[in-house]
């Protein structure tokens, strides 16, 4: 009846290791599996976020466990709108370049995927930098 | 929270691993463990059986990155079997298939080794 003025909102926040992700993967496909989107949309959602997510536990706190990662979803009509916020080492996905598997292999490469992945996987990525020395993720996918 | 099982199983020549549940940055190290295992013993030529995995993440495809050039300049390989359509179309989406075979069932992919010899 009144679903053009419902909004959804919900907030996770976890300390930046490894063994969170599980979790910070099922907070995130409940909430999109409530907003609609179909099990493969989901899907793309989840590995968007575990990716940026395993990005800010890898490069903004280098593997320290003490970081701070908050995640806040929001849903309004069609967007559904993920922002993950650290307060590690400033990241910036720019000066990752297209990964060229064929170069990757020769080089034995195993990392610089998942920034390629988030791209690919979503509607709109966009990386800032917050006051207070934060950094901000905005991950959006339309319900279509 | 999330399971994650590794297993490794002789077949002639060749080592299935079998992954099941969740292959994330969390898990993933289990992974590097079993294929440093593998350098060791000096067994290149490897079949993953994707039977039981529900989920990928980058650095789970990163793991078969880092170890596949190693095994051919052995003369064995890293081949793929058994795969839920959600897991490869991520292995799709970065390519994967111009530098691996994707087999739909495990023994045929240990016939490829058998006939290469």
């Amino acid at each position: 009846m009144n679903s053009a003025n419902y909004i959804f909102e919900k907030d996770l926040s976890v300390k930046s290791t490894t063994d969170n992700l599980a979790l910070i993967r099922e907070f995130t496909r409940s909430s999109a599996a409530e907003c609609g989107f179909s099990e493969e949309t989901v899907g793309k959602i989840i590995l968007a976020v575990d990716e940026a997510c395993t990005n800010i536990i890898k490069h903004a706190y280098k593997y320290s466990p003490d970081g701070n990662i908050t995640i806040n979803i929001k849903f309004d009509q069609k967007k559904f709108n993920i922002s993950i916020t650290d307060e590690g080492i400033h990241f910036d996905p720019s000066r990752v370049p297209e990964p060229d598997l064929v170069e990757y292999y020769k080089q034995k490469r195993a990392g610089g995927l998942g920034v390629f992945l988030i791209k690919k996987l979503m509607d709109e990525v966009k990386y800032s930098t917050l006051s207070g020395n934060k950094n901000q993720v905005v991950l959006v996918k339309y319900l279509s | 929270m999330a399971e994650f099982n590794v297993d490794l199983r002789p077949v002639g020549s060749v080592s299935v691993i079998d992954v099941k549940g969740y292959l994330d940055a969390h898990t993933a190290p289990e992974l590097e463990n079993v294929f440093n295992k593998l350098l060791d013993e000096k067994r290149f030529k490897v079949v993953v059986n994707f039977d039981e995995l529900k989920y990928i993440s980058s650095a789970g495809l990163g793991v078969f990155m880092a170890y596949v050039e190693t095994m051919r300049e052995n003369k064995g390989d890293i081949k793929f079997s058994n795969m839920k359509e959600n897991v490869y179309n991520i292995f799709d989406l970065l390519g994967f298939p111009i530098l691996y075979e994707f087999f739909k069932d495990e023994r045929e992919a240990l016939q490829k080794f058998d006939t290469l010899g």
